[in-house]
Parts: structure tokens; sequence; C-alpha cells
């Protein structure tokens, strides 16, 4: 699984690093985002919603952090 | 162009020569019994029944506050201090000032209620929530500040003895209100009155108390009272409600207008409901745009709007309002009417809006 470091970016920039790096799983397969950013929590979930991609849910990176992950549906 | 009426509004002309010359004649202690007195009493009065006569309600049901936070505070634990109860149930979208209120009070009893996508409150929910134990008030605003939905509060079913707390701050002077509210909250800044003048309505019969220091009337509870403001804000609320209809099919239309160009742009997301709404109120999301750079961006441009994004708020989280409906969060606008918008000025900004959403999504490489 990609996982993108979005840790210390500020909002939106989770959600832009997350709409580049798409293209670069193949359809089906899982990408996450682990960010700080509070946004994160409902524009990730909102950005799946409205580019008909899949969100699978919340859990924590290593550091303990948030870490929000997709599946390319399209 | 000043796009930002839901946020304050410019004094209503009525208003301002009303509180020019209420300066000078009411300066007085509205409780003494000689002439200045007298004159202050008879503004105040006079302010009262304005307002009375404009929310549906009593004038010895109405006072003025400081603000309408301390009205919703006041109206709001006030309600709840009578019953020896604690919980206090509210929808998720409620302003900041009701949120804030129901925190201060401590209770197991609390309850939040969810929203739809729409951003209007479940109703079955609420009601199965009233029921429960602990459960001194409810509390529903009449329109959403955000989002610009209006709440279905006529349509509640409340257990008896549960009283309802109504924050009507967004929606009076724009829609006709609700009816079943036994306490009501409102800022007359909202509406075209001066700064510093809340609305606390309770209906007779409807238990309060003073939930801070101080006498438990209804009469100034928040100190001594400004005389001329409350009689200004009352003008502009007169002056308002003459003209509401016209100016509110007016201003439905251009948001209509503004609704479709914002909807007309890629990955972008206008959010509240399209029918039941405030009529001069539209909230849109667009996605990789932060919220701090299109507000800025359409400043420079000549466009004062407002954003629930979590990098234009003092705290740097997210609006609640947009979370809770789980609409998107970052790239938000709000845009509300002022009573004199024009046409060409709407036309304006939707273009503005276009130019400034494409230029920020190129400089983020989209």
């Amino acid at each position: 699984m990609l996982e993108l470091d979005c840790r210390d970016l500020p909002c939106p920039r989770p959600i832009i690093e997350l709409a580049k790096a798409l293209p670069s799983v193949a359809v089906g397969d899982l990408l996450a985002v682990v960010a700080r950013d509070p946004a994160a929590r409902y524009d990730v979930p909102a950005w799946c919603r409205m580019r008909g991609q899949e969100y699978v849910g919340e859990d924590l990176a290593d550091d303990h952090l948030p870490r929000y992950t997709v599946r390319r549906l399209s | 162009m000043y796009l930002d009426a839901a946020s304050s509004q410019r004094l209503h002309p009525a208003a301002h020569d009303t509180l020019l010359a209420a300066l000078e004649r009411g300066y007085g202690d509205p409780r003494r019994l000689h002439g200045r007195g007298r004159d202050a009493r008879l503004l105040l009065d006079n302010a009262r029944a304005v307002v009375a006569e404009a929310l549906g309600a009593q004038p010895d049901e109405i006072t003025f506050t400081a603000s309408g936070t301390d009205a919703v505070h006041r109206g709001l634990l006030g309600l709840a201090s009578t019953t020896g109860l604690s919980g206090i149930v509210h929808s998720a979208v409620e302003h900041s000032s009701v949120l804030h209120a129901v925190e201060w009070r401590e209770s197991s009893a609390h309850a939040s209620i969810a929203v739809d996508p729409a951003g209007r409150v479940d109703l079955e929910a609420l009601a199965v929530a009233s029921r429960r134990d602990g459960v001194a008030v409810v509390a529903l605003q009449a329109a959403n500040q955000e989002v610009g939905t209006l709440q279905p509060v006529d349509e509640l079913d409340l257990p008896g003895g549960v009283p309802l707390f109504m924050d009507a701050a967004a929606a009076v002077g724009h829609v006709v209100l609700p009816r079943r509210w036994d306490a009501l909250a409102a800022s007359a800044h909202k509406w075209g009155g001066p700064a510093g003048v809340g609305v606390l309505a309770v209906r007779r019969g409807t238990r309060w108390t003073n939930p801070f220091p101080g006498e438990d009337e209804l009469e100034n509870p928040a100190g001594f009272p400004n005389v001329p403001a409350a009689l200004a804000a009352a003008a502009a609320l007169q002056a308002v409600l003459a003209e509401r209809e016209q100016v509110a099919t007016r201003q439905f239309e251009m948001v209509e207008r503004i609704r479709r160009a914002a909807a007309g742009l890629p990955d972008t997301e206008v959010v509240g409901d399209p029918i039941a709404r405030l009529p001069h109120l539209v909230t849109f999301s667009c996605l990789y745009v932060g919220g701090d750079e299109i507000v800025t961006d359409l400043a420079q441009r000549g466009y004062g709007v407002a954003s629930g994004s979590a990098c234009t708020a003092s705290t740097l989280e997210p609006s609640h309002v947009l979370a809770a409906m789980g609409a998107l969060t970052h790239g938000n606008v709000r845009v509300s009417l002022d009573r004199d918008t024009t046409d060409d000025q709407v036309d304006g900004f939707c273009a503005a809006l276009v130019e400034s959403v494409t230029a920020i999504r190129a400089r983020a490489g989209l």
C-alpha cells in the first residue's frame, strides 16, 4: 500500500497530494495519507465521495498519527 | 463589494436616524420616576413592543441583552436552570454560542443530534433523545448560520415539560419564523440593527431563571440596557420586515444564480438545502482550494466573503457544521447578500469566482 507522508502539510495539501498520487496506484489498490491536519478527517471521505473513490477508514500510523485509507475504484 | 451580511449587516438607514435621536433622549435610567427616566422607559417599552410584534410575542416576553451570544447563553441555560435537570439535546449544527453553553454545563444527559447531508436535523432521533432521563431542554435553530438550511422547528415532537430553545439569529428578518418555541434568541446586527444588542424572548408561563448573577426577572438581566441601541434595533427590524418579502424574493433568485455558477465549477459542491433555505445565503466548497487562499483572492478582486474552512478559523478546526453534514470542509466560501445587492454585482462575483478558483488550482499544479 502506498502511504503518503502529509504529516506537516496544512489543509488542503493532504487532499492535493492524494489526488496527485491516485494515478500511481492500480484500480482496486489502496492508498493512504497520514496527516495531522484536523480537516483531513472530514475531507478524505468527502474527496472520495466527490471523486467516486472508496473511503476505507481511519487508523493510526506507526507514530500514532491518524492515517486515512482509500481504495482506487476508477 | 460586501458579501458577508450574515456575519454582520450595515446599519439600516432607519436605525441610523433613530439611534441619533434616541441618544439625545434615552440616556436616563428607565427604572426612575423622573422625566429622563420616563423618557428612557418610553423608548425601551417602544422597542420591546416593536420587537415583540416582529417575533410573534408579547412585549413583556422580550428583553434586550448585551449580544446574541449573551441572549443564547441566558436563554438556554436559564431554561435548564429551573428544571433541576441538566441535559441539553441539540442539533449538531447549532451556533457555537449554543455549543459553548452546553459544554459549560456538564451533563451525561447532553445529546448532539445528527443532521442529513443538507444540514437538516433528524427529527425522529431528536424526539427519541428528548424523552431520555435527565433532559432539561431542547435547542434547535430556526435556520443554519453557515449553510442557510431551515430547520423543521414547528414539526418537532417534544414531551410535555421539556421546553424548546430556538436560536433565531440567522433567520430573523429573512424568513417567517417558526412558532413553537418557548424561548428565542436573536442578534440585532444580523438584521441591520447596531451590534451589542441581543434579544431574548421567553414565553409567558415558561419557567426561566437568570443563570448568572442578578435578579430572576426578565427585565434587564444583562445589566443596564442600551436604550438608544435597542430602539435603533427595533426600528431596523420594523423597516426590514416591511420590505422582507420583496427583498427575499430578489435575494432567493440571486442566490440561485450563485448556486448554479458554483455548481458549474469542476469538483465543487454547493452545500445546504437548495429550497428550504435562507434567501440571502449560500455556501459551497471547492476541492484543492485553501479557504484562506480563496477568501484572500476574492478580497483582492473586490469581494468580501466568509469561509468555514479550518485555515480561516481562530481554532484551526474546520467548521463543525460542514463536518456534521459530511461536506468538504476546505475551499469553503459563504456568500451572504445585502438587501441592496444587485444582479450586476452577482454577475461580477460569479465571474470573479470562476477566475479565482481556476487560478488557485493552477498554482497547486492541478
